[in-house]
Parts: structure tokens; sequence; C-alpha cells
């Protein structure tokens, strides 16, 4: 299978630095509960976006619209390892991002059809929102600018002496902007902590990996800065959690950045209109019946933890549930006001 | 023939310095690469090689004189067979281009405008006579101390400021703007970044984001193009964007437009870019007091504030408050020189001209009333508009190009809100319409100057 962890290079010229690049399969297991609230969480993130594409096909959303169906796993797991007060920040599909921080659907929803409730008081749209509470820093719309911002974030912690980290995502398109290595360059010197967290899915926009990247390992794009990384399957939240786990002990230890390519794959274009002629029906379809991220977890929950299927009939209930409130409450919920169009410029 | 030495300049921008000492006397023979003198500025120190060789004739400037004139003879060589008793000197080199880069007149004028008719919607001038507190003790400092203990004084009040740049820390800031904060605040506060400024002008929005209160030094603002996008983008337009709960306190600081002498790429001013972006704040003095005033404000503003700076007035001294509390309030304009004839309204270096200009229009009977901006967003504009109703004519003075330059936007509004008190069109002074040329000549001819600020208060004034 094409996300399957590579070996590393065997180019002893690249070999010291490489001892620290490697791939690993997750070996921690999970506890029934981490599986049921890893099953809950995705399923929310997926239900939440198919809801969100539907409302986009009704003319309620404007704009541009990423979905994040199909990379569920790689937010929940890494956030299943974090601690109050560690930072998230992402590019524009980022609405998987808010919910796995716990951020109130209704507002993101809201956000999503520009209305007064959304949580950027529909101001700043589905690439847009934020939340100081949930130590959300964006939704960033140009690619690559939030790979020096979550750095800045690090810098922040590494200043005022607390051992937080910033999960700073990115994906396998932004990989190749300047600005990153930029930060690559300032966050191992300064040992900043900060996981790039590269979501892989195999194209930016339409532009498959191979077709834009000199080296398509991204796992070894901190190596010439000496911060090590490694390859995910970012369909398996266990592996995703278990490789959270060791980067964030890392930085936590003041050891500096680190990076994580978590592969995965989305399953819907890449924004809401895409031709979807850069790859065939065939390999999405593999990807969705192989590899899918909630059925391997659904799967596991049935065989192994013997949870009975009514039980999950109960999650998937209730996460219905949240993702209609959330879309009434987005459908029906005035407009901002006019005078809004004067407030949040200055301070 | 005898052959003077004359007092080098350490940088283009030098205009004088201090002869620390000699190191050789007069009668001693020297040749060509002997150190013969230490001179000094506030912002580096230099050896004086000689280039003939000969005997130390004659000393001119003694040990320890300050302010020497750049290319002022400070010493004679008599050359071999000559008498050093009798040599005498040639006299200072003429360059070509010698810059008509007379001081500003730092001091603060109060000028209360004389009740000016109100147009609807215009709310009176406003006076900065009382900026600086009565009393205050005011000490002479350059532009760049007003701006290092601007910083300073901040940095001591608050521990969620601390500045970033290339330079600042280690080598005392390349412009010497940094000079001595090392020292104090150590590495953790006074960070130097590698020549990296898209990466750590994204940095520090994300650690304003974060809380923090950064100062982000560009060592010119010409090459904070390769950062704009973070802070257009990420710094003026996020507190929008998240309908008010992300704010992004910083500052990004460093010298602006024409240098001297550097040609296309490192003489622009960008006054005019960043105040047509909402979201920030745009600030460019021109003199010592409102530097440190207005720097002081910048750091405690909870928005984003684009602080431009000027190179060629980093050496110019003021009698500048002594105190944390002297603060200038961003967005408020300053009536420098009262006039009822006509309004010239600049900012930053632009003063220079404006005030040699309104001097010398003076001495023909046109009595022209000079505002200094000092912040170009949000403008100011009713102390200007106040100010035009009373004169009918503006002159706006900037080095910028024409094109959607500052003095567009001035001239737009007032337009717009007094146009009936108009008595002729305004009329703009800039940059001319073309990028910087290094030859001495064609840089002179390519920036403002006084006569062009006259000749526009001429032409506004039919006189």
């Amino acid at each position: 299978m094409a996300v399957a962890a590579r070996k590393s290079t065997k180019n002893p010229a690249q070999a010291k630095a490489s001892a620290k690049t490697g791939s690993k399969k997750a070996t921690t297991q999970f506890s029934q509960d981490q599986d049921i609230t890893a099953y809950r969480e995705m399923l929310l993130i997926r239900r939440f976006e198919e809801k969100a594409g539907q409302m986009y096909g009704m003319g309620l959303i404007g704009g541009f619209c990423h979905l994040y169906i199909g990379q569920e796993a790689v937010v929940v797991g890494m956030q299943m390892a974090t601690k109050e007060g560690d930072q998230v920040i992402t590019g524009y599909r980022d609405h998987g991002h808010m919910l796995a921080c716990g951020m109130d659907p209704k507002g993101v929803m809201a956000e999503l059809t520009g209305r007064r409730g959304g949580l950027s008081k529909g101001k700043g749209g589905s690439m847009h929102m934020f939340s100081v509470e949930k130590h959300f820093y964006g939704g960033h719309g140009i690619v690559g600018a939030q790979v020096s911002l979550g750095t800045g974030l690090a810098f922040a912690n590494r200043y005022r002496g607390n051992d937080n980290v910033s999960l700073t995502y990115f994906g396998d398109g932004a990989a190749n902007q300047g600005q990153v290595y930029e930060s690559f360059n300032m966050a191992e010197l300064w040992k900043l902590p900060v996981i790039y967290v590269i979501e892989n899915n195999r194209y930016a926009m339409g532009t498959a990996v191979s077709r834009a990247s000199a080296q398509t390992d991204f796992s070894k794009r901190g190596i010439s800065f000496n911060i090590p990384g490694e390859q995910v399957d970012g369909m398996d939240v266990r592996a995703v959690k278990a490789a959270a786990d060791k980067a964030i002990q890392w930085c936590r230890d003041g050891k500096g950045p680190y990076i994580l390519e978590m592969q995965t794959y989305r399953y819907r274009g890449h924004s809401m209109s895409d031709p979807a002629k850069y790859r065939s029906k065939d390999e999405v379809q593999k990807m969705r019946e192989e590899h899918d991220p909630i059925e391997q977890v659904r799967r596991r929950l049935l065989e192994e933890w013997k949870v009975k299927e009514e039980e999950l009939k109960a999650i998937d209930a209730e996460v219905r549930d949240i993702v209609n409130e959330s879309a009434e409450f987005a459908t029906n919920d005035p407009e901002p006001d006019a005078s809004e169009l004067w407030t949040d410029i200055l301070k | 023939m005898p052959v003077d030495i004359l007092m080098p300049a350490l940088s283009p921008t030098m205009e004088k310095g201090n002869l620390a000492k000699w190191l050789k006397n007069e009668g001693d023979k020297v040749k060509s690469g002997d150190i013969i003198a230490e001179i000094e500025t506030d912002k580096a120190t230099m050896e004086v090689e000689a280039v003939d060789e000969g005997t130390l004739a004659k000393i001119l400037v003694p040990a320890g004189t300050q302010d020497v004139l750049v290319n002022q003879p400070i010493a004679i060589i008599a050359s071999e067979g000559e008498d050093p008793a009798t040599v005498k000197s040639t006299g200072g080199a003429n360059l070509p281009g010698d810059a008509d880069q007379g001081g500003v007149a730092a001091k603060p004028v109060a000028a209360p405008v004389a009740s000016p008719a109100i147009v609807q919607g215009v709310s009176e001038s406003y006076d900065a006579s009382s900026e600086v507190p009565a009393g205050a003790e005011l000490v002479s400092i350059t532009m760049r101390e007003a701006l290092r203990d601007a910083m300073a004084e901040e940095m001591r009040r608050d521990e969620a400021v601390f500045v970033m740049g290339e330079e600042v820390a280690e080598y005392q800031g390349a412009y010497k703007v940094t000079q001595g904060l090392l020292q104090e605040f150590g590495a953790r506060r006074v960070i130097d970044t590698p020549i990296t400024e898209h990466g750590f002008a994204g940095i520090g929005v994300g650690a304003a984001f974060a809380g923090l209160k950064p100062i982000v030094e560009f060592m010119t603002f010409n090459f904070a193009m390769q950062a704009i996008d973070q802070i257009i983008n990420s710094a003026a337009k996020t507190l929008y964007m998240s309908g008010g709960q992300m704010g992004c306190p910083i500052v990004f600081r460093g010298p602006n437009g024409a240098a001297s002498r550097v040609a296309a790429q490192h003489s622009q001013d960008y006054s005019a870019w960043y105040s047509n972006i909402p979201g920030l704040k745009v600030v460019a003095p021109s003199n010592a007091i409102d530097a440190k005033g207005l720097l002081k404000s910048a750091i405690r503003d909870p928005n984003p504030v684009i602080f431009l700076e000027n190179e060629i007035l980093y050496g110019q001294t003021a009698l500048v408050p002594k105190g944390d509390d002297f603060t200038v309030p961003i967005g408020k304009a300053r009536i420098v020189r009262p006039g009822k004839d006509v309004t010239i309204v600049s900012f930053s270096i632009g003063m220079t001209y404006a005030l040699k200009a309104a001097e010398e229009l003076a001495k023909k009977h046109i009595y022209a009333e000079v505002i200094d901006l000092r912040t170009i967003r949000p403008m100011d504009i009713d102390t200007v508009l106040a100010s035009v109703i009373k004169t009918g004519r503006c002159v706006t003075v900037e080095e910028g190009w024409p094109q959607s330059g500052v003095g567009s936007e001035i001239s737009a509004q007032i337009m717009e809100r007094a146009f009936d008190y108009l008595d002729a069109p305004v009329k703009r002074v800039c940059g001319k319409d073309v990028p910087m040329p290094y030859a001495a000549n064609l840089e002179k001819l390519a920036l403002p100057s006084v006569q062009d600020v006259i000749d526009a208060v001429r032409a506004v004034t039919y006189r």
C-alpha cells in the first residue's frame, strides 16, 4: 500500500541524520476507551464535513470549502497526545482541526455559512477561524504562512519557559514553500518546541507529490537542519498517536523541533469545485475500502473489543444530532449586522 | 606638493565625527598604510590610514575635537624635499552631488491654530504643545539614541517585549539603534536572527498571536518585502478575520526610504504601501522627540505598527524629554511652524525639505504653515483640513513616488472635504517616478529638493 512506512535511506552521506529519520509501525495498542474516543471524534469530523459538502451544494456555504474527509485520523491521533496549553495551527483545510480542538461545531458551521454566530462573527469564513480559549491559532489561507506562525507560537512557549508544544500542520504542497525552511532553521537553531505535522495527502490541489517534489519523503525534509523526522501511517489513528507521543516528549524535553510526515489521503476534491481528473476513481475507491481510518477503528471495536453494534449506532446517532443541530443553527442564524463591517479592524 | 588628509566618512550618510586620537606626531615619518589617527561617531570607530609617504607636517585638528565635518582637512603630509614647517593646506574636497541635507530644526514649536473656520465633520486641529510635559528634563540625544531609549524603557516596563532581527544583539545593530540592549536584557530578549526576513517576521507574528509583544527590526524596509505577506495577510488581517478574538501586538521597525548612493533596491519609501492596509498603523517620525514618544506608543499599542525610520535622520539630535512617561500619541499630526499663506504637509525626512523651504519662503513674505503628519495611518486629516481651510492652499512633500502616494491621498481628502476652501489645486512634491539611480547627480535629481517645494508653493500661491 502506498501509505506504508518506507525504509530510511541507505545513502551513507545521509546516514547520520537519517539515523533519526526513520519510520516505525505503531506499537502501542489503544484501550477500548481510547478506541471509542477516536471513533467518536473522527466520526464527528466525517459527518460534519459531509454535511458541509451538502450545504455547499445547496448554496448555503460560499467561496472555498476544503473538506478533511479521509484525513481524520491525523488530527484526532495528534490531539489524543496533547495536554492543556499545547497550540494548534494549520492551513485552510481546517474544520477537522477545530472540531478536534473542542471548538463548538455550531460556531464552525455558522462561520461556514457566514452568520453572526460564526466563530469569527461571519467575517473569516472556512479558512479563518481562531480560538484563543482552545489554543487554536487558525485557519490560514496563505499556503505555508502558518509554518512560520506556528514556529512563533513555539517561540512564545520557549520565551515563557513553559513546556507546551506547538503542533504546526501543513500539507505536501506547502512543504515546498521557502518560509518552511527558514522556520526549520530557526526552530532547530533555537530548539523551539514545535512539531511540524506534514499531512501528505498525495496531491497539492491537482498536482501529485511526485510531480512537485524532488524529495518525496517529507520526513527527510529536516535532515540538513538536523531535525528528526519520521513517516507515519496517517490512516491509523494508533500509529498517529504513538508518533505524536514520541515527538511531543522530544519537544517537551527541550530537544527542539520534530517532523512527522502523515501519509494520508483526502477522498474529496481539493475544494468543492474539483474536476478530479488527476487521479482515478479506482484509486479513491481502493483507499476508502482498504484504509479508511474510521472503518479500521469500527472493525476493532466490533471484532476485538466485542462492542455491540447498537452501542456504535448510539454514537452515530449522537454525532448526527450534533451535526444536524449545527447545520440548523448555521442555516437559521442571521447574517452579521451591517455595522460589523467596521468593527475589529483595530483594537 | 603637500597632501591634505581629510576627515573620512564611515558611511555614506555620515556628516561629521569626532577625532578621538592621533597616533603620529608632527614631524613623524609616515608611509602608506600607517595608522595615523582614530575617529569615531556615535555608531562606530575607525582608523585613518596614510595613503601617501612623507612627513606628518601639521596636525590641523587636535585630538579630542568633536563634530569634525567630513572632508575637512585634518592634517598635512609633506612629501620628500618639502619643508614641513612651511606647507599649507590646499582646502577640503568638493564631492559631486554633495547632498542638501541640512538638519531639521527639531525644536518643538507650539502653534495653536487661531480658530479656523470649521467645515462640517472637520474637528479642530490637534495641539501638540502639551506633549512634552512642562518642566520635563530635556537631554540632547540623537534619533538613534532616542529609539534605543524608547525600546529599553518599554522592555524594562513589560517583560513581554523583546527585540529580534538581523545583527540587533552582538553586532549592536546594523545602524546601532539597538546598541547596549543585549548587555542590559540578555540574549533571551534581544535576539539575533539569521538573514531570513520572511521566516522571522512570521515567527514574530506567531509570538504576538500568543500574547508576546515583539519588536521586529528589519535592517532596512527594503528587505521587508520578503516578509510583506506575513505583515499584511497575517499581522494586519487576523483581528478582523477572527471577529476580534486574536490581535497582533507587534512593531515592525527599521530605516525606510532613500539612504545615500545605494541605488534602486535599497532606496524606496514604503509609507504609501503600508498606509494602504486597514489593520495596520503606520508611523514615520522626523525627529528624535517624536521618534522616542511614538516608538513607546507603538510598543504599547495592541495593533501591528509599521515604524518607518530614516537612516539619514538617525544622527540628528534634539532635546528629548527624559523619563518613562513621555509618549506621543499615534494618529496625531503636529503643526511645526504656523503660517497663513499655504499649508505644507510632510513627514519623516520630507520635513527637512519642507522646513527649509518655509524658511526661504518667509524671506519672500510667503508664510507657510508646516504640518508634520508623524503618523501616516490613521492619518490626522482633520489637522490638515483645518489648516487648509485657513490658508486655502496646500503642498505635500514626500520622498515616495507620486502615483498612489501619501500626497495623492491628502489631496483627494482635501478635494472631497474642503474643496470650496481651496484657492488653488493641491500640488504634490514627490520622489521622481523612476527607480533610484546610483550616480550622485542623478540621485539628487530623483529626490525632492528644497527648490521643488519652493517652486510648488510659488505655483499654488501664484507668487
